[in-house]
């Protein structure tokens, strides 16, 4: 633990410090460039803004409405029948969309049942193995103007399950249920 | 149509429907606006993360570091993806988001995801629909890279596990099954639809 905490306090410091005096040495305007790369950032923020207004209203409006956890009640006894603890089945299911709430699910479920739980260690597991596709999809299609995204959304959705079928595996496997 | 809109209309439209019946309207009203509130914090938010990564890797890529770097790991990704040519840009730009997701720098993945798939549209010729390896980089970032879930670790300790460190391994493993699960999902679909001539 100790060490890991290290490694990851001194990463970004060491990083910046390395690209710097390689800059230097080979005699690149480093100042300049950074400004002239920098700027390319605030045009990018910007021109993601529309695609997420869009994308978080509609998870908003269906989280608050309720639809959401009556999809997830819905869905619980068939996925609890195959093997999904039923408590898990709701962070299962909004991993994928929303991060946020995945995450403030995640850190409920560990404070419910405690972080060396089954369920607290299957929460943690799971939060750590997927990403937010629907967020990634968002924000790296739109920051280019991709339209037509082909067969990204359905491959995305379709690796979470794996990883979620495969956290439910592994964490049963290491710590017995 | 893409399956993007349909999934949009179905959350917010299914949503409000339900709002009708659930007697939530009230609630809807308000996500409405906390919803948009938030999209635009969010962008905000990454616009220093943004500006500040951009700068720095502009200058890794003048000094050639960025190339050097792309040079160490190119067998493996030259592998994943085979229709970028091995000195182009983009290279840099995907071993960057991979390594910096690998390592937990889920803010500085983005900057680096982004330039990548500016890079990879422009092989592709500039077109706005998605080239396959915008696809696989896609799906290698939405199951994930992470090697230490810092997020994770902070709320377990937070909550006082007795080992808050014992779901590394378990989270590397479960990573690497979805992350194999996805690129093995994007090269069957791609070779599906090759062999039935649809392109």
């Amino acid at each position: 633990m100790g060490i890991i905490s290290t490694v990851s306090l001194w990463i970004i410091p060491l990083i910046i410090f390395i690209i710097l005096m390689h800059g230097t040495w080979k005699k690149v305007p480093t100042y300049e460039c950074f400004v002239e790369g920098g700027k390319e950032g605030i045009k990018i923020a910007i021109s993601i803004i529309p695609f997420l207004v869009g994308m978080l209203v509609s998870i908003s409006i269906f989280r608050a409405s309720g639809a959401l956890d009556f999809i997830v009640n819905l869905l619980r006894p068939a996925l609890a029948w195959i093997g999904v603890p039923a408590e898990i089945v709701p962070l299962a299911i909004i991993r994928p969309i929303s991060g946020t709430a995945a995450l403030g699910m995640t850190s409920d479920l560990i404070a419910t049942f405690g972080p060396d739980s089954f369920i607290g260690r299957l929460a943690s597991v799971l939060q750590g193995s997927t990403d937010t596709t629907l967020y990634i999809l968002t924000v790296y299609f739109g920051a280019v103007g991709i339209k037509k995204m082909g067969d990204a959304l359905k491959i995305g959705l379709l690796a979470d399950i794996v990883g979620i079928v495969a956290s439910i595996l592994i964490v049963s496997f290491f710590f017995g249920r | 149509m893409p399956m993007i809109n349909l999934i949009w209309v179905f959350m917010a439209g299914f949503g409000i429907v339900f709002a009708m019946f659930n007697g939530t309207m009230e609630e809807v009203n308000e996500a409405v606006f906390q919803g948009a509130q938030e999209a635009v914090t969010l962008c905000i938010g990454l616009i220093s993360v943004l500006v500040f990564w951009l700068g720095l890797m502009n200058i890794a890529r003048h000094s050639g570091l960025l190339d050097t770097f792309a040079k160490g790991f190119r067998p493996i990704v030259q592998r994943l993806f085979p229709e970028v040519p091995a000195n182009h840009p983009a290279m840099g730009y995907i071993l960057s988001n991979m390594m910096a997701n690998m390592f937990g720098l889920g803010n500085a993945a983005t900057p680096f995801g982004i330039k990548a798939m500016e890079e990879l549209k422009a092989l592709n010729g500039g077109r706005p629909s998605a080239s396959r390896s915008m696809i696989t980089f896609l799906v290698i970032n939405t199951s994930s890279l992470t090697i230490i879930p810092t997020t994770v670790l902070a709320i377990r300790m937070n909550y006082d596990s007795i080992s808050p460190a014992e779901i590394v391994l378990p989270t590397m493993i479960a990573t690497f099954c979805s992350t194999t699960g996805g690129i093995l999902i994007d090269r069957y679909i791609y070779y599906r639809k090759h062999r039935n001539g649809v392109k």
